[in-house]
């Protein structure tokens, strides 16, 4: 028996349903979340403490009688909001670091590669720890710190686009049509560098969901009563005894969203990568 | 040909400049490091004298100027890094700033070996699965096996540590009741028999050593398949094929060992993850390590302890940058042979 697949789903394809469709419906789901949620994400319910699923409370209640799943929305809202500022920032400082190193290289791209190389082997975790712990944690401090900590692979990317980007014909009838280095980078360069820099921000959108959420778990995020998932398993793994659904949903909300930022990072590495082409 | 005395002296050369090359830039990054981290830590707001004065309505600006004169806060901040940074190079990290002001040192000898003896189980296991599971799927490229495997691993990058962590405790500890789900030993532990305590051990650090590997393992088998196919690509693989070699010896004798060799780097760069993760797994499972130990310094703003920690972190990452640096220098020709170049 010889099934055919439909193209999508074949070869390099595969990847990109499942993640678009995950990516779309989640960020549906948070841009929607007033609209879709069920119960307002603070109202207690007290007569319904840790209720467990049902056609009520569709995902149950937590130990204020608050609806899980109108809480899943909200925090949904909040982790992809940390996420995607967060990559906004490491791609940023990442791209203008990566740029500046390899167009002009020399001392000031030994001083940025060296700067890369202390913050790769920094405890990151550590410090992100550390830091947030002394700001009082909030959601910018979260977004900036995560951000601050997660350039590094952009500014090497970039870089090393930009080294052989440099060295190309159009680079140089740029440069002897006078035009100015700033120009020439921003128009010339950047905008074929971008390729990876794209695949690295989706990718990274994902690791970032994964540090905020670790550090709620530990109760360095965001802070209740705003829902996060990570705040969310937070305060499951307290009654997990009594309401096992309080440490599940919220994670499998973080895991499938997860995997579905790479799968889209993937398949775009897949398609725009030269490398990884046979 | 050059005699093989000769050779070894030549290649042990090679190397030995590339390890003090490497310390010594490894130095200047530590520095680096410790001059961040210090600045960073004691400009945030709070400081260590917080909690015992601010927070306790008995005690008053007295007390805690008194308190800023023992911990030496009250010096302008150049003062103390430099002064810091004097003592470490005595290896003497400080008293902890917390109310039993034990040293630094101590309080992390305490708390090294769990976390050190966990990852590095796990990281035995992840190497026993990861590295055939990688030769396996890369020599079956697009079998049901690897994508099997493929799809495993997506699920694992995906999956929060903790949230595993959860889920095992739920599944084992709580509805089966087959593994203790906190804690390192059991409370009735002391009277135990050796080999009773040896396997009370053991069962407490199933599920957190599952934790780990699992955390680990979708990384390493993807990166050692990764790295098999580039090697099938290459020239000497064909050439060996068509020696008339089985595939048996190719993979083994021509393949495997060029193959791992990008492995050995992934090793050392792992370092810092697994430090971070040990945060977030040992609170879990109320592991008395490294990471909870960190975690009570930062809550209580205990700079010295913080600054322990760290500099531990870095030394750790950077020795095994230099590790896998060495490995590699011994396992590739190319590199052995090649003097110096970092």
């Amino acid at each position: 028996m010889n099934i055919t697949l439909p193209p999508c789903f074949a070869g390099r394809h595969v990847m990109l349903i499942p993640g678009a469709v995950i990516v779309l419906v989640m960020s549906l789901a948070a841009i929607c979340a007033p609209l879709l949620a069920p119960y307002p994400p603070f109202d207690l319910h007290l007569n319904h403490i840790l209720e467990p699923p049902s056609t009520r409370f569709w995902l149950g209640t937590d130990r204020l009688g608050r609806d899980v799943f109108s809480r899943m929305l909200y925090g949904g809202r909040v982790s992809l909001w940390i996420g995607f500022v967060a990559v906004g920032i490491s791609v940023g400082i990442g791209t203008a670091l990566g740029l500046i190193s390899g167009y002009y290289r020399g001392w000031v791209d030994e001083v940025i590669m060296r700067a890369v190389d202390i913050m790769l082997c920094f405890p990151s975790f550590f410090l992100i720890l550390a830091v947030i712990a002394f700001l009082e944690p909030d959601m910018t401090n979260i977004m900036v710190v995560i951000g601050l900590t997660s350039w590094m692979g952009v500014a090497r990317l970039v870089r090393a686009e930009t080294l052989s980007l440099r060295e190309r014909e159009f680079v140089a009838a740029a440069r002897l049509a006078g035009l100015l280095s700033r120009r020439i980078l921003f128009s010339h360069i950047l905008p074929n560098a971008l390729a990876p820099v794209l695949i690295t921000a989706t990718l990274g959108v994902a690791g970032a969901i994964l540090v905020e959420s670790g550090l709620s778990f530990l109760g360095l995020g965001v802070q209740p009563p705003t829902a996060s998932w990570g705040n969310m398993l937070m305060e499951g793994k307290a009654v997990i005894g009594t309401a096992p659904w309080l440490s599940v949903y919220p994670g499998l909300a973080i895991l499938v969203t997860v995997l579905g930022y790479n799968l889209l990072g993937e398949y775009l590495r897949e398609i725009l990568d030269p490398r990884t082409k046979q | 040909m050059p005699g093989t005395a000769v050779f070894s002296r030549r290649r042990f050369a090679g190397i030995a400049i590339r390890v003090l090359r490497k310390t010594f830039w490894m130095l200047l990054v530590l520095f680096g490091i410790t001059c961040i981290s210090f600045f960073v830590i004691h400009l945030a707001p709070g400081a260590p004298s917080d909690a015992e004065t601010t927070l306790n309505p008995l005690a008053g600006e007295a007390a805690r100027r008194q308190l800023e004169i023992l911990y030496g806060l009250d010096r302008p901040l150049h003062v103390q890094y430099f002064d810091w940074v004097v003592r470490l190079l005595r290896f003497d990290f400080g008293n902890s700033m917390s109310a039993d002001a034990r040293p630094v040192l101590t309080k992390i000898a305490e708390r090294l070996p769990l976390t050190i003896g966990v990852n590095l189980i796990s990281l035995v296991l992840v190497l026993v699965i990861a590295i055939p599971l990688g030769i396996i799927t890369a020599c079956k490229q697009n079998s049901l096996l690897d994508r099997l495997v493929t799809i495993l691993v997506f699920l694992g990058f995906a999956m929060p540590s903790f949230w595993l962590a959860l889920l095992l405790m739920l599944f084992f500890g709580i509805e089966h009741h087959w593994l203790p789900v906190s804690g390192l030993t059991s409370l009735n532990f002391p009277e135990l028999g050796f080999w009773d305590k040896c396997s009370d051990l053991a069962n407490h650090l199933v599920l957190p050593v599952t934790v780990y590997t699992v955390g680990g393992l979708a990384g390493m088998s993807r990166y050692m398949r990764a790295c098999m196919l580039e090697v099938l690509r290459q020239d000497y693989i064909l050439t060996a094929r068509s020696k008339g070699l089985s595939q048996h010896a190719v993979i083994l004798h021509h393949a495997l060992r060029n193959a791992l060799l990008p492995v050995i780097t992934l090793l050392g760069l792992s370092v810092p993850g697994l430090i971070g993760g040990s945060v977030i797994i040992e609170s879990i499972f109320a592991l008395p390590g490294l990471g909870q130990l960190f975690y009570a310094a930062v809550m209580a703003r205990d700079y010295t302890l913080i600054m322990g920690n760290l500099v531990l972190g870095a030394v750790l990452t950077l020795a095994g940058n230099l590790l896998a640096d060495v490995c590699y220098g011994l396992a590739d020709p190319r590199i052995r042979l090649s003097k110096g170049g970092v």
